[in-house]
């Protein structure tokens, strides 16, 4: 009987000081195992005499079943210690960069761009495309501006020697795609256009956006609603426009548009040249002449035609203050640009 | 225009201040694009817009005013001279319909020494002009008030007339601004019995020209038809204010008052006997300004809104416009001064003006429901860029013109268009590649110390085929500096530069995703800016579409490159056209894989390797990949070691280890045979 009660007191300091899972088998070998202590006690029964052999048989079982359950409890201790041993051991500076490759990112310009189109194409408006090289017809004669026309002098044009030229701006895209796709229709035509001027605000190259919109009954009323629509949406605040007369040969009535200044909210600013208004596009109702050189019954149809700077609608968007930046191509710079 | 606004006031007794007065022209549709306030006067700068030469002046912007405010419009009083000689310089008109109305008047003993009174010069100034002498500043003060260009010659350098005519083959004449100038026989001039003296409407010529000693002149004051005069000036690379005016019509009814204005105003200043003004006027080649109906219907229309009857009779008649009701609306005729009311869409915008833009509600158009053409096959633009930004890629947009010297480096085989009028002789031929601007803006971040660089443009070059260009809509990119960004945890032989192959993957990506992969193959080709033996032409279905390779040494060295440049350029929508392959079933059984090292010789593409294992093999080989590539000790010189990695698998069933067997056999007796390969154990 003592010496049972003395065998699980032996084993049971054996597990307790038992710091690792070898250490534990190594215990359980030497009390368990087929030449353990216990079993060498469970063994030695047969030498007891008859009479005590089941009182001490089931001591020593007790004693076993004792020594068993301390072990596996010991068990999932040691092995809950070694995880946690491991997971501290395994701890990293989750503060170091990643590795890999860095994000580049789209043009702004182009961020721009696919913004409009995108806001115009859930409008209904088709996208239209032309020539970066066009003829003397659609840049000028078709948008009624016929030779020695006055308004020529304000498109400064880069010409080749053959008389072609490269498009002062996208309304040959008006021209284009009335004489493609008929009446009524309602497109954009973004792209780039070129004029030979270089300064702070003029780049010989350019981006703009030209509307288009024919139909039975287009009137200037809609041009007003689709404009202010498309610029709340693009600068995503309920913006003031105003429309000023104005002249486009092109157009009549014409106007320039107007917002109110994105970075005053209209109370006054360098950008806005401390007038509260930023010009932001040109417009009106298509030319009967326009309409006729493209096909266009000019009785039947009325239509609408806008021509935005998509260059400066980024500027304002970013808060970019200096065109030439865009064409710059400074990584510091294009870099600002990344997110989606 | 700059405008004075003490000027105005003595023709418009507007009680709006100049702010106020700039806030209404500006929704007028002249914009005040500027104001200078002093102590004595304010001045305006404003745009007039083309169409509208008839507000070039203080009288025809003092007209918009009484229009607007409805008040009369007054003026200086006129006093017509008397004349005190009785000279009339001998005057001929040889084209009337260029020259409808020709005034002159003789002027004798001006004392052109005399001092121009402060109030003229004050003005003058006001709208930058300088003040000269007498005779030059009254025709110059006359040109500001009215808008009629007037000329003085010096009567004692005249020869026997005056002469309305077309230039004469090969004439030439000096211009008061000393230049000399070919003329053209489309190009009116005044002459006198010995040669053109002026050329009309623009500049007066330097051999007739006034000067302080100047004591008889002769005055003219013409009135010339836009047609006579658009286009001559800047042909001639000349821009004068009179040429301004006569491009966009001087009113045909001012040049008499004009002339007596012009006369009082200089006898005023520096004395003088005037003689009476000669005048060719002829009747039948005069503007007609033709009645043009409104209809209400149709302003209703265009507008989207309804103007009430009363305020478009009344917007129209303070414009000097003569209406007459119909029963359809009205019909309206312009005032002489008015040259850009010939439609019904010019009455339209002049009753919206007046009545103002502001008033016209804003209306949403009919919307109208319809799907557009979205073809699957066109390569997302935005999905192309933003795939590049993935990997490191930023979008450069470079100008469309580029620097003949450095594109005939690159591509001396390639015709380019170059432009008449360039901005900058480095600018002046358009881009046969978007090389060019990629290198240079690459170069240019070089300078900056930016030395990781990669960059992407998608834009149009313009290839010259047969005489005639052609757009093509052109994807390219360029890579140079380290491999990665410069991070911890890479080991030190992966910060070498970036090669070849990683911008093959970059551009791989591109093409996988056309979702015909297979379609594409890359063949060692020459393009002299790049290495020869780092170069490739990339095929579509046989087709070139693109290049990939590295910058030329040479080049590398001439344009200061660190690193050198890896290059691709594709043409976009060939090149990246959509095609996804239909949907293939995947197997369900167990892949099976054996690995081969292939030792061939240097000059054997990996393309040739890949070619030979598929025709040896059966159906079952599912892939070849490349794991390895061995060049070194063990090998003999000349020689590469290719590690492949052949997948099989059925589709059936689970392969045995003797079909795989059977295929690898074939394959290596295939290489063996066709490649001399040998296999490496």
């Amino acid at each position: 009987m003592n010496e049972a009660a003395d065998l699980v007191a032996r084993a049971l300091g054996a597990i307790a000081s038992s710091t690792d899972l070898g250490t534990l088998d190594a215990v359980r070998v030497r009390w368990l195992g087929k030449k353990g202590e216990l079993t060498a006690a469970l063994k030695s029964l047969g030498a007891l005499p008859e009479a005590e052999r089941p009182a001490a048989g089931q001591d020593i079982n007790a004693a076993k079943a004792r020594v068993q359950s301390a072990l596996e409890a010991r068990r999932v201790e040691l092995e809950r210690r070694q995880v946690d041993q491991e997971l501290i051991a395994g701890r990293i500076d989750v503060t170091l960069p990643g590795r890999g490759e860095e994000r580049g990112g789209l043009h702004p310009v182009t961020q721009a761009r696919l913004r409009i189109e995108t806001l115009f194409a859930r409008a209904g408006f088709d996208l239209a495309v032309g020539p970066e090289i066009e003829d003397d017809f659609h840049n000028f004669e078709a948008l009624n501006i016929p030779a020695n026309h006055p308004a020529r002098a304000l498109h400064d044009t880069f010409y080749f020697p053959d008389g072609r030229l490269l498009r002062t701006h996208t309304s040959p895209v008006q021209i284009r795609a009335m004489l493609a796709r008929g009446a009524p229709l309602a497109v954009i035509a973004p792209g780039r256009v070129y004029r030979c001027d270089h300064d702070l605000t003029h780049s010989p190259m350019f981006h703009q956006l030209e509307g288009l919109v024919v139909g039975e009954n287009v009137s200037f009323a809609n041009l007003k609603a689709a404009l202010h629509g498309f610029l709340a949406a693009f600068f995503e605040r309920d913006l003031a426009m105003r429309l000023r007369p104005s002249y486009f040969p092109f157009t009549e009535p014409s106007a320039e548009v107007d917002i109110s200044c994105v970075f005053c909210a209209g109370s006054g600013c360098r950008t806005c040249k401390h007038t509260g208004w930023l010009e932001i596009a040109g417009c009106g109702m298509v030319h009967p002449n326009v309409l006729r050189a493209s096909g266009v019954d000019a009785e039947r149809y009325t239509g609408y035609a806008f021509g935005a700077g998509i260059d400066r609608l980024a500027m304002l968007r970013c808060g970019v203050n200096d065109l030439r930046l865009f064409f710059e191509n400074d990584l510091r710079f294009l870099r600002q640009f990344r997110a989606f | 225009m700059k405008l004075s606004y003490a000027w105005l006031k003595e023709w418009v007794d507007v009680s709006w201040d100049a702010g106020e007065l700039g806030s209404r022209l500006t929704m007028a549709g002249f914009e005040l694009e500027g104001l200078v306030r002093n102590a004595q006067d304010s001045i305006l700068e404003l745009n007039v817009t083309p169409n509208r030469g008839d507000a070039m002046s203080v009288l025809g912007l003092a007209r918009e005013v009484a229009a607007l405010t409805g008040m009369p419009l007054t003026g200086p009083a006129r006093r017509p001279v008397a004349d005190q000689l009785t000279d009339a310089f001998p005057m001929q008109v040889d084209e009337p319909a260029d020259c409808p109305t020709f005034c002159g008047r003789v002027i004798r003993g001006v004392n052109n020494q005399a001092l121009t009174p402060a109030w003229m010069t004050a003005r003058l100034q006001s709208a930058d002009v300088r003040s000269v002498h007498p005779i030059v500043d009254v025709t110059n003060y006359v040109l500001l008030e009215l808008g009629q260009p007037m000329h003085a010659y010096d009567l004692s350098t005249l020869n026997g007339e005056i002469r309305v005519r077309h230039a004469r083959p090969a004439e030439r004449l000096q211009l008061l601004d000393a230049r000399t100038v070919d003329l053209s026989e489309d190009m009116l001039v005044i002459a006198d019995r010995e040669a053109a003296v002026g050329l009309a409407g623009i500049m007066g010529g330097a051999r007739t020209a006034v000067a302080t000693g100047t004591r008889d002149v002769f005055l003219e004051v013409a009135y010339f038809a836009p047609s006579a005069i658009q286009g001559r000036a800047r042909r001639l690379g000349l821009k004068t204010d009179a040429s301004q005016h006569y491009e966009r019509g001087v009113d045909p009814t001012l040049q008499q008052r004009a002339m007596e204005r012009a006369s009082a105003l200089l006898i005023e200043i520096a004395g003088g006997r005037a003689g009476p003004v000669t005048q060719f006027h002829s009747s039948m080649h005069q503007p007609k300004r033709v009645a043009v109906s409104l209809r209400r219907t149709h302003m209703a229309r265009l507008l989207g809104t309804s103007i009430e009857p009363g305020s478009v009779k009344a917007a129209l008649s303070a414009l000097q416009m003569k209406v007459r009701d119909v029963p359809t609306g009205w019909e309206v005729t312009p005032p002489p001064h008015r040259f850009d009311i010939t439609i019904e869409a010019d009455l339209i915008e002049e009753v919206a003006r007046m009545v103002g833009y502001e008033g016209i509600a804003e209306r949403a158009g009919e919307a109208v429901h319809h799907f557009p053409v979205l073809p699957r096959e066109r390569p997302s633009e935005a999905a192309v860029l933003e795939a590049m930004s993935a990997r490191g890629y930023h979008e450069a947009i470079t100008f469309a013109f580029v620097d003949p010297q450095l594109q005939q480096r690159l591509f001396p085989e390639r015709a380019s268009l170059a432009l008449a009028n360039p901005i900058a002789s480095d600018l002046s031929v358009m881009r046969v590649s978007l090389w060019p601007g990629l290198l240079r803006a690459a170069a240019e971040n070089q300078r900056r110390q930016q030395d990781r660089i990669r960059l992407i443009e998608h834009g149009v070059c313009f290839a010259v085929a047969d005489g005639a260009a052609l757009e093509v809509d052109t994807l390219a990119a360029i890579a140079c500096g380290e491999r990665l960004p410069e991070q911890w945890g890479v080991p030190r032989k992966e910060r070498a530069a970036v090669d070849f192959f990683d911008v093959k993957a970059d551009l791989e990506i591109l093409l996988v995703a056309t979702g015909a992969p297979d379609a594409f193959a890359f063949e060692a080709a020459q393009l002299s800016c790049l290495h020869p033996g780092r170069a490739a032409r990339v095929l579509r279905q046989a087709r070139p579409i693109g290049w990939v390779g590295e910058l030329h040494p040479e080049i590398v060295r001439e344009l200061d490159f660190t690193y050198p440049p890896i290059l691709f350029e594709l043409a976009f929508y060939d090149a990246l056209r959509v095609d996804p392959a239909a949907y293939t079933e995947v197997s369900r059984f167990p892949m099976v894989r054996r690995d081969l090292a292939i030792v061939v010789d240097e000059n054997v593409p990996l393309s040739a390797l890949r070619e030979r294992v598929t025709l040896s093999s059966s159906s079952l080989l599912r892939q070849c990949r490349v794991f390895d590539v061995y060049r070194g000790p063990g090998l003999e010189t000349g020689t590469k070691s290719i590690a492949l990695g052949l997948i099989f698998q059925d589709f059936y069933r689970t392969l045995t280890d003797e079909d795989v067997d059977q295929n690898v056999a074939s394959i290596v007796a295939g290489l063996r045979v066709s490649l001399n390969a040998k296999i490496r154990e």
